[in-house]
């Protein structure tokens, strides 16, 4: 395409022919205000917001549908586009019932912000406000205020042009317009969640969110989401102060982070209410033992030295053919790294297990949602399981254990009694050594003999690699909760106990040594961009 | 607009011959006290004759008199509540917010009266930790909360009592302050 150079601002701004105005500006730095017009929905062009001045026009411009010519002199900041712009932030606020007190967007609010920076003025408007419905439940996580709602449409224009599901529109006109669903629908799509990002003012609010903590207290960490392989980039937020707020929980948001070589604006809404497991009941804490019947807690020391000799005693006794290690997709490369020089290359585990069965499949689309509900299935396969170290599947492991072949089972992150259902117990206590490693508890936590806490994918450093392979960090956003451990940190404890060498502290040494080792990971480091990076 | 800081220079006072002397000066300042103690004294007098109604400058007998404060003195908060009986609070934390000694803690719920929307499940404040700086009086959107109670008697046995809740801040529900035993610490 052919360059066309413009002047914004008395700025020189090189475009592409048929760029609109409005991104020639941001490319350069400057800022058009504007509601209705999103990178990914088009241009409408209803908010009127981005008007600007044009050398040579009659009129003042509308940045969003302008296209770029060559020898363009635009002003963005000119006394009639300041006038213009400040005179839409007031139309915009002539029924706005200005209730930012009680409103969730308050504080990330685009009127509130461009009042702020183009308007300032004191309403010259006498009039009562019109009054529409508040308290709309859309649906189960989206809450409408009609009276806030500024009628940019984006909302509107998502659910055809994105989902096409079609759940929204406007009715009514001029200024008794409103948003409002179609007849007989409701707002359940998977990716409903989006048209609350979306929405610039507090009209469309979270209803998990809603009034649990004001956002300036948040602090949001760049990270990813772990629901599937596909891995977006998000933006976790969490309370690190103020605990009385939210409940109590330190998680509290996920927010989508544009990221367009993998998920674009969007997040879907499992993804998006994946911070609940977080700070779950269910999490568990402390390191520990079945001993005759009873549960008992220990530190990690005594934990590795017990569980590491009972494991070389039997490996001895029994031979490591009859252990089988169930690993999961849900684990970062470091862990998958770590348990790789445990379970191959120290013990010589008879059986493994990485691939998704039953228990980490979900539904898939064509948008975002991948069928595998793990984050690092591709990471596992670059590190060499299911193809140089050959895995096993669910129903023979339950095969082999029932006839007796395998005594010891490790299964990290999953629980085999949920797949196995009601053969489950018998094939335990055919066994003489069960571990548990997880972040949660389950049935099998009850049952297993050892029990090791994980810390969650929000409480660590880590690399993930998604199934386009592009090798992705998550960042640590809160501490592990109560003594739980990265898994890599519980692997690696555990080969030190059996005398193998881990001098490994922390995740960037271990990355370092996995691309040095790992030929698929070669030349990657640990601080990866934003955006991630391709194998 | 810059951060740019301007100093100006201020000349220090000179003193004149009669200040340096020193006697002088000191002289007059027995006389503004002397000055004063006797209109006081002459003002009790009348008072005392029943010609004047009010005395002179009196000492107040605090703890045993009252104290008196002035009006616009900030005293220990009040939380308002409306016309129907509801509070007025909407629990949209900026007095938590801008409160510089953190000491003020809500939890927001659903309002049952929709044009409200939200209101405080608890708002409590820890006067243990209180500054009096009166920044949560500025900050209120809704002229929820005033420093206007006149009562500046606060102390408390533990700091536990030192926290104020929504009803007592409110005036529903007396402060209850359980006096305890005082322990000695040298008694074992």
């Amino acid at each position: 395409m052919a360059e066309v150079k413009l002047t914004i601002d008395g700025i020189s701004v090189n475009a592409h022919e048929g760029a609109l105005v409005i991104d020639a500006a941001r490319s350069a730095g400057i800022h058009i205000p504007h509601y209705c017009y999103h990178p990914a929905l088009g241009n409408p062009g209803v908010c009127r917001l981005c008007l600007v001045e044009v050398e040579g026009a009659p009129k003042l411009q509308v940045a969003c549908r302008l296209p770029v010519k060559d020898g363009m002199v635009v002003k963005t900041r000119s006394e009639a586009a300041k006038k213009a712009q400040a005179f839409s932030v007031e139309l915009h606020l002539v029924d706005h019932p200005l209730d930012c007190p009680v409103c969730d967007q308050a504080g990330e609010c685009l009127l509130q912000d461009y009042y702020q920076r183009h308007a300032l003025h004191s309403s010259s408007v006498r009039e009562d406000k019109l009054h529409k419905p508040k308290r709309v439940e859309l649906g189960p996580n989206v809450m409408l205020d009609a009276e806030r709602c500024i009628l940019c449409t984006r909302c509107v224009r998502f659910l055809d042009e994105i989902t096409g599901t079609r759940e929204l529109g406007v009715f009514q006109r001029g200024e008794e317009g409103e948003i409002a669903l179609t007849p007989g629908k409701r707002l359940d799509n998977p990716y409903a969640g989006n048209v609350v990002d979306l929405c610039p003012v507090g009209a469309l609010t979270e209803r998990d969110f809603r009034f649990q903590v004001r956002v300036w207290y948040l602090k949001s960490t760049p990270t990813l989401c772990t629901g599937c392989a596909r891995g977006c980039s998000i933006l976790l937020q969490t309370n690190p102060e103020r605990r009385w707020h939210a409940g109590g929980r330190r998680a509290v948001r996920i927010k989508p982070r544009v990221n367009s070589s993998v998920n674009g604006w969007w997040i879907c809404d499992e993804g998006r209410a994946s911070w609940k497991a977080v700070d779950a009941p269910s999490r568990l804490k402390t390191p520990s033992w079945l001993k005759s019947g009873k549960a008992g807690a220990m530190a990690w020391e005594d934990a590795e030295k017990l569980l590491a000799a009972e494991l070389a005693e039997l490996c001895r006794v029994r031979g490591p053919e009859g252990l089988a290690v169930v690993l999961s997709g849900t684990l970062s490369n470091e862990d998958l790294y770590a348990a790789k020089k445990l379970f191959v290359e120290r013990l010589r585990a008879g059986r493994l297990l990485v691939k998704p069965g039953p228990d980490q499949l979900g539904e898939e689309d064509g948008l975002l949602r991948r069928q595998a509900r793990v984050p690092n299935l591709r990471g596992a396969q670059a590190l060499g399981f299911g193809a140089a170290l050959k895995e096993c599947s669910w129903d023979s492991l339950l095969e082999d254990v029932l006839s007796g072949k395998v005594w010891g089972l490790w299964a990290v992150g999953r629980d085999p009694l949920a797949v196995w259902g009601e053969k489950g117990p018998a094939a335990l206590s055919k066994l003489e050594l069960t571990v548990h490693q997880a972040v949660h508890a389950s049935a099998f936590t009850q049952a297993a003999r050892w029990v090791l806490p994980s810390a969650s994918w929000a409480e660590q450093d880590a690399t993930f690699t998604n199934f386009q392979g592009r090798v992705q960090r998550a960042r640590k956003a809160l501490e592990p909760l109560g003594a739980s451990r990265p898994d890599w940190r519980i692997f690696g404890g555990i080969l030190r106990s059996l005398g193998g060498a881990w001098p490994h502290e922390s995740p960037e040494p271990v990355f370092a040594e996995l691309s040095l080792k790992e030929p698929a990971f070669a030349g990657l480091g640990f601080e990866l961009p934003p955006e991630g990076a391709s194998l | 607009m810059s951060g740019r800081i301007t100093v100006k220079t201020v000349e220090r006072p000179r003193m004149g011959l009669l200040e340096q002397v020193y006697v002088f000066e000191a002289l007059r300042g027995l006389w503004v006290t002397s000055r004063h103690f006797f209109l006081n004294l002459w003002r009790h007098t009348l008072k005392a004759a029943g010609l004047k109604a009010e005395p002179g400058a009196v000492t107040i007998q605090y703890p045993e008199d009252p104290a008196v404060v002035a009006r616009r003195a900030r005293t220990r908060h009040r939380l308002l509540k409306r016309e129907d009986g509801s509070p007025r609070c909407v629990a949209c934390l900026l007095c938590e917010t801008i409160c510089p000694a953190k000491c003020i803690r809500i939890v927001a719920e659903e309002s049952p009266d929709v044009m409200v929307e939200k209101r405080a499940k608890s708002f409590e404040i820890d006067l243990g930790e209180c500054v009096f700086c009166g920044y949560c009086v500025e900050a209120c959107p809704e002229d929820a909360i005033r420093m206007d109670s006149g009562q500046v008697e606060m102390s408390a046995h533990s700091r536990e009592d030192m926290v104020w809740t929504m009803a007592e801040l409110m005036g529903d529900q007396p402060k209850l302050r359980p006096i305890r035993p005082s322990k000695d610490p040298l008694a074992g």
